[in-house]
């Protein structure tokens, strides 16, 4: 089995090197909930390299401990002989992918996420469900102690949704408020359009507000994550080459996102690509446009806002924007312009929040385990906002928030800049 | 393993504290050495009498029992070469009590010695032993290895800060030792004896912690040198001027290259050796007066520039490179092997200089760094074990490495422990009347031989 050629088997230097040392321990989130081996970085490249080298067999629960990696990166961080456990593991999912396709992955990654139109048919009911004030009834009738706890949380998980998915209801160009003077491409994920519409309609106000042209190319499909996250880097790679091809059709300075992890991605397109001819240049052409927000408009000469916002603040660092993409001093800066704005540093503000994506539905303990580390470190600020750019940190705060019943708003950073504008409109 | 014991272990721990899929037992069986050999079962206790319960199964069944915290050891001393129960401590990992009047702590032996820093230094007490492990080894684990660090210069190592255990013998019996005392002449010191037992003699469960008053100071000073002997030397010189640093550590050029490779600092690659030196105190003067002088010593002992870190991040980033340097070493091969010799520190400057021969002579890099200032030197042999030539070098090295050591006066191992790496050397380093002692202890405690055997003392 291992023989064949045609497998994209992780390479023996991914572990090789391992010394065993633990630092990684130290770090890893499942494990400091845990303090299992098997729950820890070391304990994942252990069973990884025997799996490859035969010394176990690759079972499904060997498998699923690299699905219980939460993929924050901090082992990668830390590790000083420079293995990337976290990054093994997710190969290792694609490895077993390879050999055991499951099919409802090519439904869910391969026909339904790069669809925007039927992932927006399919979320119509839950729109329905809140904009008919069914879910306010929900609440009022008590109904909702009915549903099982779980359940309970992934409902407090959603935000209030938009009656119109922006993907709809934003024009393709939104022009530059004044003179143009950057031409720039929005990749609006699809948490973005679909559940916080609201953060990136202010996203693109914040745009137009400082001399851009905001370009939203409609057919903009999933960024790919969720499909490689998942072990199918096949189909996450037809998504990049769909996107990359469609942003070339426009002149963009700049490809900005304000979902951190559609973030990480699009940066890594030129990796995944640079063995295919055809793409390689193309798609490295296109990562190095790639912006996350706050990175973005800290290299412009952003206009400082006059309006002000009387509230205590602080900040969670997506794993996905302060790891991948090395972005963590912008938001804070963005936050330090806003007046009135009392910045409290969140303690831990690094660690993951146990969102990881979709860790809450398929590993339901450990994921509120994490958050309660998060909550824990967030009620001693004493904040009443938290700002965070990333859809699947903002929803697991949601969580915790209503769990714990604290009286904490989640924000995206963007989101106070634009109201900060605004509030100097009405002032 | 035995369906029946499997069912009273889980019994007595739960169905979270008996593990025994393939997957579990293969993580079990390692430390941060390259051995590894899989237990038959891994027992997370979560109370003293889960673990008494346990031993008494083992004792009645014959069963091995291996204890193990974070598995950061580097003497193979937790890898349960004869299978059974590897015994893992870490859900054991609370903090009972701070006792701020009598500056004591009372702990868990799972608690990560680095949460218990964090935990006394918020109400201003400091517990002082820093094994480059403190983020990812237990309490347990450093008592059991008496695990020492680079600030046991000045505060001495884990074994000083021990005041009382709680231990469970073979047999499943409870043994409390010691208390909140800092004076007591009763009776043999078993405490101490517990302490670098290295799990065969008993499983140490809880411990009471000496704790001093957090220095109100620090300053670090990184000093480069162009000859490794004048660095080796200038330890001597500071010594001699009456100065106790906290710590004074020394790397060799490949430890630095190594770190810098890991994380781009800005040291200095065209050197042949830098000293890593702390002062601290109580009096913020006093701590700069004292580095200013080690300054001074330094740079007439021939170094080339003395740079002390201005404030607490580019300190603290130090540091954080000094702990990664062993296992940053790794980048050069997939295998290492460090020793932790000590000498009398007046031999220091021999020392660094035959181990650098010895490398040479059998033609593996041997990178030396270590706590200088305590004679406590880490030659690590770099090389690859799959091959069977350089696995020959490697034993060869070791045993020159130990020969030196002992020709000097100094000792094995200063803090790592003996294991099983150590283990053929153990008649040479102490003689036929200590082992023949050492073993009649071992004897009393474990009559059946079922803690961690195989480990420590020869057949």
């Amino acid at each position: 089995m291992l023989d064949n050629p045609r497998l994209d088997i992780p390479d023996e230097n991914q572990y090789l090197n391992c010394i065993r040392c633990g630092l990684c321990l130290a770090v890893c989130p499942t494990y400091r909930e845990y303090n299992l081996e098997t729950a820890s970085p070391r304990g994942r490249l252990a069973l990884a390299r025997k799996g490859l080298e035969g010394d176990l067999a690759l079972t499904p629960n060997l498998i699923e401990q690299m699905y219980a990696c939460f993929d924050c990166m901090a082992c990668n961080d830390i590790c000083p002989v420079g293995l990337k456990p976290a990054e093994l593991a997710l190969d290792m999912r694609r490895f077993y992918e390879t050999l055991q396709p499951k099919a409802w992955k090519q439904t869910l990654f391969g026909k339904f996420l790069p669809k925007p139109a039927r992932l927006e048919l399919a979320t119509l009911p839950l729109r329905l469900y809140q904009i008919t004030g069914l879910r306010k009834l929900v609440y009022a009738l008590g109904l909702r102690k009915l549903l099982p706890a779980k359940l309970r949380d992934m409902e407090a998980m959603l935000p209030r949704l938009p009656q119109r998915p922006l993907r709809q209801a934003l024009p393709l160009i939104s022009q530059a408020i004044g003179e143009q003077r950057y031409r720039v491409g929005f990749f609006l994920g699809c948490a973005q359009s679909l559940l916080f519409s609201e953060e990136s309609a202010a996203t693109v106000r914040v745009l137009t507000r400082n001399g851009c042209t905001v370009v939203t190319p409609k057919e903009t499909v999933c960024c790919g994550m969720p499909a490689a996250g998942y072990g199918r880097q096949d189909l996450a790679l037809e998504q990049a080459r769909f996107n990359i091809a469609l942003y070339e059709k426009y002149d963009l300075d700049t490809i900005v996102t304000d979902c951190a992890t559609c973030g990480s991605m699009l940066k890594d397109y030129g990796e995944l690509l640079r063995d295919e001819s055809e793409w390689s240049e193309r798609a490295a052409a296109f990562s190095r446009r790639v912006k996350d927000i706050s990175e973005f408009l800290l290299t412009i000469p952003l206009e400082r806002p006059t309006g002000r916002i009387e509230a205590r603040v602080t900040y969670h660092d997506p794993c996905h924007l302060r790891r991948a993409q090395s972005v963590w001093k912008q938001p804070r800066a963005i936050l330090g312009m806003i007046d009135g704005l009392e910045f409290v540093e969140l303690p831990e503000a690094d660690w993951c929040c146990g969102s990881a994506g979709s860790q809450l539905i398929t590993h339901y303990q450990t994921s509120l385990k994490v958050l309660d580390r998060k909550i824990n470190n967030l009620q001693t600020t004493r904040a009443e906002l938290i700002a965070s750019g990333c859809p699947g940190c903002q929803m697991q705060l949601n969580v915790g928030i209503r769990r714990h019943r604290l009286d904490v708003k989640v924000v995206h950073p963007v989101q106070l800049l634009d109201q900060a504008y605004r509030e100097e409109k009405e002032g | 393993m035995d369906a029946l014991i499997l069912a009273q272990l889980v019994k007595i721990t739960g169905k979270q504290g008996t593990l025994f899929t393939p997957e579990d037992l293969a993580v079990y069986g390692y430390d941060s050495t390259f051995e590894e050999h899989d237990p038959d079962v891994v027992v997370l206790p979560e109370s003293t009498e889960q673990v008494s319960q346990v031993l008494q199964l083992a004792s009645r069944e014959r069963i091995p029992v291996v204890p193990r915290g974070m598995a950061s050891g580097l003497a193979a001393a937790s890898v349960p070469f004869s299978g059974g129960i590897a015994l893992s401590l870490t859900r054991m990992n609370r903090l009972l009590e701070i006792d701020q009047t009598n500056a004591i702590a009372h702990v868990q032996a799972g608690i990560v010695t680095a949460d218990l820093q964090a935990a006394v230094e918020q109400v201003g007490l400091f517990y002082p032993p820093d094994p480059s492990s403190i983020r990812h080894s237990t309490i347990g684990g450093n008592i059991a290895c008496n695990a020492g660090g680079p600030r046991c210069l000045k505060y001495g190592v884990t074994g000083d800060y021990v005041l009382g255990l709680t231990v469970v013998l073979a047999d499943g019996r409870v043994l409390k030792t010691g208390g909140k005392v800092i004076k007591d002449v009763v009776g043999y010191d078993l405490t101490a004896l517990f302490t670098g037992s290295e799990g065969t003699l008993g499983v140490i469960t809880e411990a009471l912690l000496r704790l001093v008053a957090k220095p109100k100071a620090a300053s670090t000073a990184l000093v480069e040198f162009d000859s490794i002997q004048d660095a080796s030397q200038t330890v001597n010189a500071i010594l001699s001027a009456g100065i106790v640093p906290a710590t004074l550590e020394l790397m060799d050029s490949t430890a630095i290259t190594c770190i810098e490779e890991a994380m781009q600092l800005g040291l200095p690659l065209d050197v042949e050796a830098i000293l890593l030196v702390e002062t601290d105190g109580m009096d913020a003067a006093v701590v700069t007066r004292e580095i200013e002088s080690v300054a001074d010593i330094c740079r007439s002992s021939g170094a080339r520039s003395v740079r002390v870190a201005k404030d607490e991040a580019e300190r603290s980033a130090l540091w954080k490179a000094r702990r990664s340097v062993a296992p940053a070493l790794a980048r050069k091969a997939p295998n290492k092997l460090g020793e932790d010799i000590t000498v009398p520190r007046s031999a220091i400057p021999e020392a660094v200089r035959r181990l650098k021969e010895i490398s040479s002579l059998h033609g593996l890099p041997v990178v030396v760094f270590g706590h200088a200032g305590d004679g406590n030197l880490h030659p690590n042999i770099l090389f690859d074990k799959r091959d069977p030539a350089q696995w020959k070098k490697v034993e060869q090295i070791v045993a020159d490495e130990f020969e030196l050591a002992l020709e000097l006066g100094g000792t094995l191992s200063g803090e790592h422990g003996v294991g099983t790496l150590k283990r053929p050397y153990m008649e040479k380093a102490l003689g036929p009347v200590s082992i023949e002692l050492q073993k009649a202890i071992k004897h009393a405690f474990d009559p059946l031989n079922i803690l961690n055997p195989g480990k420590v003392l020869p057949d």
